[in-house]
C-alpha cells in the first residue's frame, strides 16, 4: 500500500514536472505560443482528478469495485458520466466545425448520434443490468459455450477499443499541440501516463469520477460559448431568428446554410450511416460496460435518460456554437480569418475544427479560450480512460480469466492482470498514437462505429431477445459482421481510394454497415437453424431461464454490500 | 437460476402481464424512434425543399430547424415516457412477482 502510494505521488510529480518542461521547451517549430491560462487550468483539472483516483484508490478492493465501481453509482451520475464517455473532443469540435463549414447539414448529421440513445434504453440497459456482471461478454456467452463466445466478444471489444482509441490519440496530439503549444510526442505521452494512472489506481470507480467532471466542464463551457455567442451576435436579443439572419448575410452560400444540402445525397449511404450511428453506440464495449456500474434495472433506465438529455442539449449547443461562429468569425475583420499559404483564400484560424475554440476567445478573451481548451483536453483524458479500461477488462475478465484460465481465477489476480492490461494497452496508445500522427485518421470514427454495429451489436440484441440462437449461429453472425465491416471499409471509397490511393473502390459504399450488419444477422439465423446438435438444442433450452433473470432481475449482480 | 423456480415464476400471471407489457411498450416506443429519424432522414434525402420552406412569412428561419430540434427531443422525450411507466408501473409488476415467489 505505501509502496504503491509513493510510486504514485512521484509519477503525479514527474508528470507536472513534464508539463513545465514541455511547455517551456516550445518555439522552434509550427506550434502555437504557450497559452498559460490553459495550462494553469488543465493543471487545476490534473490535480483534481488525480486526487479522486487517490480517493477511489482507497476504495478500489475487489474485482467488482475495479469494473463495476461496486455497482454504487446512481442513475444520475451514471448518465452524466455515460455523456462524458460519449461526447468527445471529436464531436464537440467536429461538428460545430460541420456547422461552421455547411450551416443546416451540421444539424442533421448530429442528430444520428443522438438516436442510438432511445434504442439502448427501450430494447438494451435493464436487460444488460440483469444479465451482465463486468463486460458485455457476460451477457452473450451467458448461456453459450463460454471460450469461443468469450474470445470473439473480446475480439469484437477491442477491434472497436483500439481503432477508437488511435483517432483519440490522433486527435490529442494535435488539438494539445495547437491549443497549449506542446509538443505532439509530449502530449501523447502525458495523455498515455495520466489515463494509466486513472484506471490502474482508481478503476471504474476514479473513471466515473473524470467522466463526471469532464461532462460537466464540458456542457458548462460549451453553454458559456453557445449563449455568449448568441448574445453578441444579436446585439443582446438573444433571438436565434436574428443569428439565422446575420449568418445568411454574412456566409458565402446564403441562404443554403439553412438548408439541407449535399451531405445526404444518397440514399442508400445515408440509410447505412443512420444504422452504423444508431446501433454502433449500442456495441461500444466502453458505453455498455457503465450499465453494470448501477445497482439495478431501475437506475440503469434513469442513467440513459438523464445521458440522452445531456448529450441532445450538448447537440444542440454545437449547432448554436457553429452559427455563432460564422456570425462572429467570418467576418474577414474579426481577425479569426487567415490566408491560406497555398490558396491566398481566407480559411479559419487552425482549420474548419478549431471553430469553437476560436469562437472562445473571440467572446470571452484568453481566459475562456485557456478554460476551453483545457475542458478540450480534459475530454479527451476521459474518453480515453473510458476506452482503456473497457480493453483491459476484455483482456482479463474475458480473455484471461475465463478464457484462458477457465473461470479457476482469484479475483486479486484477476485485477492484476487488469491493471498490467492497463498499462500494456496505454503504452500500445502512446505507439499508436505517435506511429498515426500522419495519417489523416477521420474515417476512423465510422469504422469504429460500423464494426460496433456489425460485430458485437447483432450478436447482444439476438442473444437477449431469440431462444433459438447456438453458439454455432452467434459464432457465424459474430465473426461475418467484424469480418465483412472490416474489409468492406478498407475496400470502399474512404480507405482504398482516398487513404491508399489505389484507384476505384472495390466496394461502392463509404458506410458498410447496412451490408455488414445484414451479414452479421444473416449468419446468427442460418448458423443456429442449422445447429442440430446436442449442446445447440441445451443453449436453446436455457433461454428460458435467461429470459426469467432478464425480466425480473432475479438472480442479476446487485451492489456491493460495502 | 433453479429450474424450479423458474417454473414458479413463469406460471405466475403477473410475470406474463410484466413481459407482455413491456415488450409492446418497448417495441412501440423503439419503433416510433425509427420512424421519426428515419423519417427525417428520407425527407433530407428526397424532399430538400419541404425543410427549406420558410417557418412563417418572411422568415429565414426554415422549417427544417424545429424538425431537426424536434427529432432530438422526441429523442429525450421517448426515453422520458419510458422510464416514467417502466420505473412506476413495471417495477411495482416485478416487485410483486419477487414478493409472492421468493
Amino acid at each position: 500500500m505505501r509502496l504503491w502510494q509513493n510510486a504514485f505521488a512521484a509519477l503525479a510529480l514527474s508528470l507536472v514536472a513534464g508539463v513545465a518542461l514541455a511547455a517551456g521547451d516550445v518555439g522552434e517549430v509550427k506550434k502555437q505560443s504557450v497559452n498559460i491560462p490553459a495550462i494553469i487550468m488543465f493543471l487545476a483539472f490534473v490535480a483534481a482528478t488525480l486526487g479522486i483516483t487517490y480517493w477511489a484508490a482507497q476504495r478500489t478492493k475487489t474485482a467488482k469495485d475495479f469494473y463495476a465501481a461496486g455497482g454504487g453509482i446512481t442513475g444520475f451520475q451514471n448518465g452524466l458520466a455515460i455523456a462524458g464517455d460519449y461526447m468527445s473532443a471529436a464531436s464537440f469540435l467536429g461538428i460545430s466545425g460541420l456547422v461552421f463549414i455547411n450551416g443546416y447539414d451540421g444539424l442533421i448529421y448530429s442528430v444520428g448520434w443522438l438516436v442510438g440513445w432511445p434504442i439502448i434504453m427501450f430494447l438494451m440497459a435493464e436487460q444488460l443490468r440483469n444479465l451482465g456482471k463486468y463486460t458485455y461478454a457476460d451477457v452473450v456467452s451467458y448461456r453459450f459455450q463460454r471460450v469461443p463466445m468469450r474470445t470473439m466478444a473480446a475480439t469484437g471489444s477491442l477491434v472497436v477499443v483500439i481503432l477508437y482509441l488511435i483517432g483519440q490519440m490522433v486527435g490529442a496530439g494535435k488539438l494539445i499541440q495547437v491549443l497549449f503549444g506542446l509538443d505532439y510526442v509530449y502530449a501523447v505521452t502525458i495523455v498515455g501516463i495520466l489515463i494509466i494512472l486513472y484506471v490502474t489506481f482508481g478503476g471504474m470507480l476514479a473513471t466515473t469520477w473524470v467522466q463526471i467532471i469532464k461532462a460537466c466542464l464540458l456542457l458548462g463551457g460549451a453553454t458559456i460559448i453557445a449563449f455568449g455567442a448568441l448574445w453578441v451576435a444579436t446585439d443582446g436579443s438573444l433571438s436565434p431568428e436574428r443569428l439565422f439572419q446575420k449568418a445568411t448575410e454574412i456566409h458565402n452560400k446564403k441562404d443554403a446554410v439553412m438548408r439541407p444540402g449535399a451531405l445526404v445525397t444518397s440514399p442508400i449511404e445515408a440509410i447505412s450511416l443512420g444504422l452504423a450511428l444508431m446501433f454502433g453506440t449500442a456495441g461500444l464495449p466502453h458505453i455498455l460496460m457503465r450499465f453494470f456500474t448501477v445497482p439495478n434495472a431501475t437506475e440503469a433506465r434513469k442513467s440513459v435518460f438523464y445521458a440522452t438529455g445531456f448529450i441532445g442539449y450538448f447537440y444542440i449547443l454545437t449547432f448554436l456554437i457553429g452559427f455563432g461562429a460564422i456570425v462572429l468569425l467570418m467576418p474577414a475583420e474579426s481577425g479569426f480569418m487567415v490566408p491560406d499559404p497555398k490558396t491566398g483564400a481566407l480559411a479559419l484560424k487552425g482549420g474548419q475544427n478549431m471553430a469553437a475554440v476560436n469562437l472562445s476567445a473571440a467572446i470571452g478573451g484568453n481566459i475562456l479560450l485557456g478554460f476551453i481548451s483545457a475542458v478540450a483536453f480534459a475530454t479527451i483524458l476521459a474518453v480515453v480512460s473510458g476506452l482503456t479500461l473497457a480493453g483491459a477488462s476484455a483482456i482479463s475478465h474475458d480473455l484471461y480469466a475465463n478464457v484462458v484460465a477457465h473461470g479457476n481465477v482469484d479475483e486479486l489476480q484477476e485485477v492484476r492482470v487488469s491493471k498490467i492490461a492497463t498499462l500494456v494497452l496505454g503504452v500500445i496508445a502512446i505507439l499508436l498514437g505517435i506511429a498515426f500522427e500522419q495519417q489523416n485518421v477521420a474515417y476512423l470514427v465510422g469504422l469504429t462505429f460500423s464494426v460496433a454495429a456489425s460485430a458485437n451489436f447483432p450478436i447482444l440484441i439476438v442473444s437477449i431477445f431469440w431462444s433459438k440462437m447456438t453458439t454455432k449461429g452467434a459464432l457465424l453472425g459474430g465473426w461475418l459482421g467484424l469480418v465483412s465491416s472490416t474489409l468492406f471499409v478498407i475496400l470502399g471509397p474512404t480507405v482504398w481510394t482516398d487513404v491508399l490511393k489505389l484507384g476505384d473502390a472495390i466496394f461502392p459504399f463509404k458506410n458498410p454497415a447496412l451490408f455488414s450488419m445484414t451479414l452479421a444477422f444473416l449468419g446468427i439465423w442460418i448458423g443456429s437453424i442449422m445447429d442440430s446438435s446436442e449442446q445447440g438444442k441445451q443453449e436453446c433450452a436455457s433461454f428460458e431461464a435467461q429470459d426469467v433473470r432478464c425480466q425480473t432481475g432475479i438472480g442479476a449482480e446487485g451492489a456491493a454490500s460495502h | 437460476m433453479q429450474q424450479d423456480l423458474v417454473h414458479a415464476i413463469k406460471s405466475n400471471p403477473k410475470y406474463h402481464e410484466l413481459v407482455s407489457k413491456r415488450k409492446t411498450f418497448a417495441w412501440i416506443l423503439a419503433i416510433l424512434m425509427l420512424v421519426i429519424y428515419y423519417g427525417f432522414i428520407l425527407i433530407v434525402a428526397f424532399n430538400k425543399a419541404f425543410l427549406s420552406q420558410q417557418l412563417w412569412t418572411g422568415s429565414i428561419t426554415t422549417v427544417g430547424i424545429p424538425i431537426g430540434l424536434g427529432v432530438i427531443i422526441s429523442a429525450f422525450v421517448l426515453t422520458g415516457i419510458y422510464v416514467f411507466r417502466a420505473n412506476s408501473e413495471f417495477d411495482r409488476l416485478t416487485r410483486e412477482i419477487k414478493e409472492e415467489v421468493l
